[in-house]
């Protein structure tokens, strides 16, 4: 249970893993938020970012995998720079979010949790995200898009291809 | 940005604050911002609960639950600290409320936050939203810093002598952490598998103490009741459910969206009327009436009100509001089975009944979609739904017995005609496994 001599994180996430550890009155609840930014970081849960967490936590190895497992967001392998999850969930589906995935794998030539060769996009079909009022919805990493058509979904990808997307971290 | 409605029945009290900017501190302040919790500081622990409790607010999270009695279970002495724990977790199939909450009024969370504090005698809240609304979370955060400038948070506040601390925290992916013992496990770092109940967190919670868990709308709803007095606020809605809930209107109608209607509101009403009816003048062929768990009714079985009571004797529930309208050129068998797909992948595996009955409901119920399905499919798909029933360790078994036992009951000729040779009329996703 310590702060690293040396870190596998940039300044600003590390600083703040130093101070996540002590709001709480347990160290270990800082476990779940650490590893979701630093897989924003790093782009997946690596073995350095488990050996690190485990760490600062103070915990083993093994008990930070038995949770990383447990959250769908959490993953061992990287995704695209740009994660494109589509909700399918009743919502969704109603109004076409099987549409705006079946375009999405055409326009991008990914399937399901695939990357596309450039490391650019991946794709996700993802369970009900909390917008099913404004169905059909995506997220691209953090960001929803809402109200989608095929026209729409193109317009975003656009963005996003040129570097123009937005990026909440 | 999630589109807000408007309709003239709404009755505009936990969203009075939408669209104002009021994630401002000072535009916040300007709307009567933090005016309840200096009252709730003045007036003290007793008043505040009698005051929810003559308020009627029933949990908003889903079950239902009288709020200020679940705050009067919390002992008065404790050797161990107290919390107050807000589930934003939100992620019931249908359920988009705490979003906006979150979005246009964070420091209304706050304030309840602090006030289920008082009334406990916590000195610390959480607030946890569920991974995905990473944007929210910064809002939230944003909030929280804005109030801990101000004095409204940490030591002293108001100057009243009494210390405050608010935490947030973020979840990574699992319908399960909802549940309020997964969440509590969540929340100290751990998997989301629940806690065998009793003892209930009132009493062993959090790190061990007593422990408060509200939805993030009930708590949000607090200040307001303080401010309006609670029974103003219970004469707001019907008999034993007090006040006004965000109902959100999804799938095929014409305006969807999250309308706050007094409780008891009719649900046709809200349907037809509110929400503008069916999308593009087609029929209704069925509406699930508060989230994916709740069982479906039928179109001449939505002429009630939208309470917990009145939902529980048309023999469904009023769960977490989210009304998902369904036209009749959709096909039953299909939402079933994405229904079930979404229940079996967030099963949290721990008990066999829902491990393996989730994962059973989906195969079978594919197979009738798929048109590959026997006759006594439709015997073992109410078969294992009802075993289901009652026989798991938290209640996200019966949450996915429940939707599948009433999509079989009431429209079992559509799954015989699957079964018929048929082909599906309306079916246009050739694979549908869900995430
Ligand atoms: C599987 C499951 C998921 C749940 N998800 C949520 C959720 O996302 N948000 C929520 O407030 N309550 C959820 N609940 C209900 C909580 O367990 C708990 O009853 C609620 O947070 C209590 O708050 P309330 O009294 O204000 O409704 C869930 C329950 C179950 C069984
Ligand atoms: S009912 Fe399902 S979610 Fe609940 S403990 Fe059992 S396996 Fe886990
Ligand atoms: S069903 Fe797609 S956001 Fe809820």
């Amino acid at each position: 249970m310590s702060t690293p001599a040396t870190t596998i994180f940039s300044p600003e996430t590390a600083a703040r893993f130093d101070r996540l550890v002590t709001l709480y009155p347990v160290r270990r609840s800082a476990l779940i938020p650490m590893l979701l930014y630093a897989q924003d970081e790093v782009g997946y849960i690596s073995d350095e970012v488990v050996k690190e967490v485990a760490q600062r936590i103070g915990i083993t190895e093994l008990d930070v995998r038995n949770v990383l497992s447990y959250y769908s967001m959490l993953r061992t392998k990287p995704a695209g720079k740009y994660n494109i999850q589509v909700c399918t969930n009743i919502s969704c589906m109603l109004r076409g979010g099987y549409e705006i995935l079946e375009h999405c794998k055409q326009r991008l030539g990914i399937g399901h949790k695939e990357v596309t060769p450039d490391g650019q996009f991946s794709l996700e079909e993802v369970e009900c995200i909390g917008a099913c009022c404004w169905a059909p919805a995506i997220q691209v990493n953090y960001d929803f898009y809402d109200e989608l058509t095929p026209e729409k979904m193109d317009a975003v990808l656009e963005e996003y291809k040129t570097g123009r997307g937005k990026e909440t971290r | 940005m999630p589109r807000l409605v408007s309709h003239p029945d709404e009755v505009k009290i936990i969203s009075r604050r939408f669209g104002q900017g009021a994630e401002n501190l000072d535009k916040y302040l300007e709307l009567d911002g933090y005016k309840a919790t200096q009252l709730a500081l003045e007036k003290g622990a007793d008043w505040i609960i009698a005051e929810m409790k003559a308020s009627g607010l029933r949990g908003r999270g889903g079950a239902g639950f009288p709020t200020g009695m679940k705050w009067s279970f919390v002992p008065k002495q404790s050797d161990r600290p107290k919390y107050v724990l807000v589930n934003g977790d939100e992620s019931e199939p249908g359920t988009c409320k705490d979003h906006l909450i979150f979005l246009h009024d964070p420091h209304a969370v706050i304030e309840g936050t602090i006030i289920a504090g008082l009334a406990i005698g916590a000195k610390m809240g959480f607030i946890y939203l569920r991974g995905e609304y990473r944007y929210l979370l910064k809002i939230m955060e944003k909030a929280v810093a804005d109030a801990y400038a101000r004095g409204f948070l940490g030591k002293n506040i108001f100057g009243s002598g009494v210390d405050f601390d608010v935490v947030t925290q973020t979840g990574a992916g699992a319908y399960e952490v909802g549940e309020e013992s997964a969440l509590m496990e969540s929340l100290e770092g751990k998997r989301g598998v629940p806690r065998i109940k009793p003892p209930f967190p009132a009493v062993v919670g959090l790190y061990g103490g007593p422990t408060v868990i509200n939805n993030a709308e009930t708590i949000a709803t607090v200040p307001h009741i303080l401010l309006m007095g609670g029974e103003p606020y219970a004469k707001i809605g019907s008999e034993r459910n007090g006040g006004t809930r965000l109902f959100g209107i999804s799938g095929h109608v014409e305006r969807p969206g999250v309308y706050e209607l007094p409780m008891g509101y009719n649900l046709k009403k809200a349907i037809y009327e509110v929400a503008g009816g069916v999308r593009g003048g087609r029929g209704l062929k069925a509406v699930v009436p508060g989230g994916s768990s709740t069982p479906v009714l039928r179109p001449e079985e939505i002429d009630v009100g939208l309470d917990f009571d009145q939902m529980g004797k048309a023999g469904t529930m009023l769960g977490s509001g989210g009304i998902v309208v369904i036209d009749d050129q959709t096909c039953i068998v299909e939402f079933a089975l994405r229904t079930i797909a979404f229940y079996q992948h967030e099963s949290c595996g721990w008990c066999i009944p829902c491990r393996e009955g989730t994962d059973w409901l989906k195969k079978t119920i594919g197979r009738v979609h798929a048109g590959g399905g026997v006759d006594k499919d439709l015997d073992n798909i109410r078969y294992l739904a009802e075993n289901m029933m009652g026989r798991t360790f938290c209640p996200l078994g019966d949450a996915a017995a429940m939707p599948t036992l009433g999509f079989i009951k009431k429209f079992r000729s559509e799954f015989e005609d699957h079964l018929n040779g048929k082909p599906c009329p309306y079916a246009r996703h050739e694979e549908l496994v869900g995430a």
